[in-house]
């Protein structure tokens, strides 16, 4: 029994690693076809079909470049700062649900690494922890730009971090546990029992926290793309490089699927057409991801802090209080 | 027409007039005290601009309206005086050379990149023996389409000259109109610097030469 647990749990790991650096690499492929046709662009059209094998050529290139360490780095810490980003993006999926529980050749399979009663907390933690990348890195570089771009993030991340928490303090409330499988079945009623007609603005709030949470335009100051630098990646090619786009990515998907299960209902009574509504709402999510980018303007740092602590954080409390006198 | 309304446009500049083509561009005042910021926030946070920009990037996406040149394979069309390599133009009564080598475009390049040499043939006539243009050093002024009196060096279409080396050199045959484009009468005037009037070359009448 220990055994299979062991060898179960490995497989769903690896699989859930695959899985996920695919998809960061195809979400890249998504990323440039929908902004392109946004800006009436075609995109890449010209490795593979449709330039889908645009992702396999990015790749290829990304592995085969040179690893370049630019001298007056702290080595070690430049080496490791792109690895912090992309396994805590990774660590967080283990207690992400991603699908309803099925059976496989007559053995149930659930597919999340660890239940544990802890869940939301344990994400919030590891997203934290992941600021680390972009800041040691950041440091590391020997670069004034890249340092600023660091301490930019750790401001955005830590402010964020707050958002982020206190928003779904109020569901958690309603909940009673921490466990995202016991949120999904909370919600399981249907749609009229999604936690989002109750807690709209915890929703919205988690929404825009997620935004900064996960580095993407709107306030997208970590990278800081009209810089025409890349912020703390400014000094990182190669597959380094890769790292934090990968952990970017994945990113994305996994907080798709935490608003999801948190707010939409996730997968739902756990049915075929639950699952498929799951990875529906992600798909949407992430597609917003996108959508944002071609729509909107990045807001200036100091607009960001000032929007998180004198509007997004007052209102997050309220909105607790009066779910605390509501449920009383 | 089109003279008349430019002129209409750029004479009526008269700003204070109401009439006039100009006007003030509505500003709101900028919130005094701190209350009428609060509302200046409340009513921008709930005014629904952001979605307008999401719905006009949808539109666009759903409208599928592409406007990309797929280079390579798609080119657009360039205006008849795009002042590109050059070419080097044959007569239309006797498909010999313009050029008679008076070197004019030689002396005139401000970049220096035409070296033209010349000879006296067997017949006492003057030919160019040595011609070459550095396009690496050329800046495509246009000076020596200009100045040419045969109108024989002129600026042509083809802008896809990059090569592997800066000194890329065209010589006098390979800017010349080649002959089969003479016999079948499809060899195109430039239409820039002292052209000859268009259509001309349908009035020529061809010197009766058997080659």
């Amino acid at each position: 029994m220990e055994m299979a647990y062991f060898i179960e749990t490995i497989i769903k790991i690896v699989v859930i690693l695959l899985i996920f650096s695919a998809l960061a690499g195809i979400g890249t492929y998504f990323e440039r076809k929908v902004l392109a046709f946004m800006q009436r662009r075609l995109g890449p059209v010209n490795v593979g079909p449709f330039g889908l094998l645009q992702v396999a050529a990015d790749g290829i290139k990304l592995f085969t470049k040179e690893d370049i360490v630019p001298t007056n780095v702290v080595g070690r810490i430049f080496k490791i700062a792109p690895v912090i980003t992309a396994a805590t993006a990774f660590m967080a999926a283990a207690a992400i649900p991603f699908l309803p529980s099925f059976t496989l050749f007559g053995y149930e399979v659930h597919p999340i690494v660890a239940d544990i009663n802890i869940g939301i907390l344990y994400i919030l933690g590891i997203m934290g922890v992941g600021l680390y990348g972009p800041l040691l890195g950041g440091m590391a570089s020997a670069n004034k730009f890249s340092l600023l771009s660091a301490a930019r993030g750790a401001a955005v991340f830590i402010s964020y971090e707050v958002i982020t928490g206190l928003s779904i303090l109020a569901p958690i409330m309603m909940v009673g546990s921490l466990s995202l499988i016991d949120f999904n079945e909370y919600q399981s009623g249907g749609i009229t029992s999604w936690i989002v007609w109750s807690q709209p603005v915890a929703f919205i709030l988690f929404w825009i926290a997620a935004f900064a949470e996960t580095g993407r335009t709107p306030f997208h100051l970590i990278a800081n793309d009209h810089e025409i630098i890349d912020g703390f990646g400014t000094e990182y090619s190669g597959m380094r490089w890769g790292l934090f786009f990968i952990g970017e990515y994945a990113n994305m998907f996994f907080i798709s699927f935490v608003i999801s299960i948190l707010f939409l209902g996730g997968y739902g009574d756990g049915s075929f057409l639950g699952a498929l509504g799951l990875l529906g709402k992600v798909a949407f999510f992430f597609f917003f991801f996108l959508w944002t980018r071609a729509a909107w303007p990045d807001v200036r740092p100091d607009q960001l802090m000032w929007l998180c602590w004198k509007v997004l954080m007052p209102i997050a409390v309220i909105n607790i209080v009066i779910t605390g006198i509501v449920m009383m | 027409m089109h003279n008349e309304h430019i002129e209409e446009h750029f004479g009526n500049r008269n700003v204070v007039e109401m009439n006039s083509d100009y006007y003030m561009v509505a500003i709101e005042d900028y919130p005094k005290d701190g209350w009428e910021k609060f509302k200046r926030v409340v009513r921008r946070a709930f005014r629904g601009e952001l979605f307008v920009g999401l719905w006009v990037v949808m539109r666009e996406m759903i409208r599928f309206d592409i406007h990309t040149v797929q280079y390579p394979m798609e080119k657009m069309p360039i205006g008849p005086r795009y002042r590109a390599v050059h070419e080097m133009k044959r007569l239309w009564e006797s498909d010999t050379e313009r050029c008679i080598g008076c070197g004019l475009c030689e002396k005139i390049c401000i970049s220096n990149c035409i070296r033209i040499d010349t000879k006296i043939d067997e017949n006492s006539r003057k030919e160019v023996s040595e011609y070459s243009i550095n396009l690496g050093r050329c800046i495509f002024c246009g000076y020596c389409a200009e100045v040419c009196p045969e109108l024989a060096i002129t600026h042509g279409g083809e802008y896809e000259n990059a090569s592997d080396q800066r000194e890329h050199f065209l010589t006098f045959q390979d800017m010349l109109t080649p002959l089969d484009t003479m016999k079948a009468g499809t060899q195109r005037e430039f239409e820039g610097f002292g052209a000859i009037t268009p259509h001309e070359d349908e009035r020529v009448k061809k010197t009766p030469l058997a080659y």
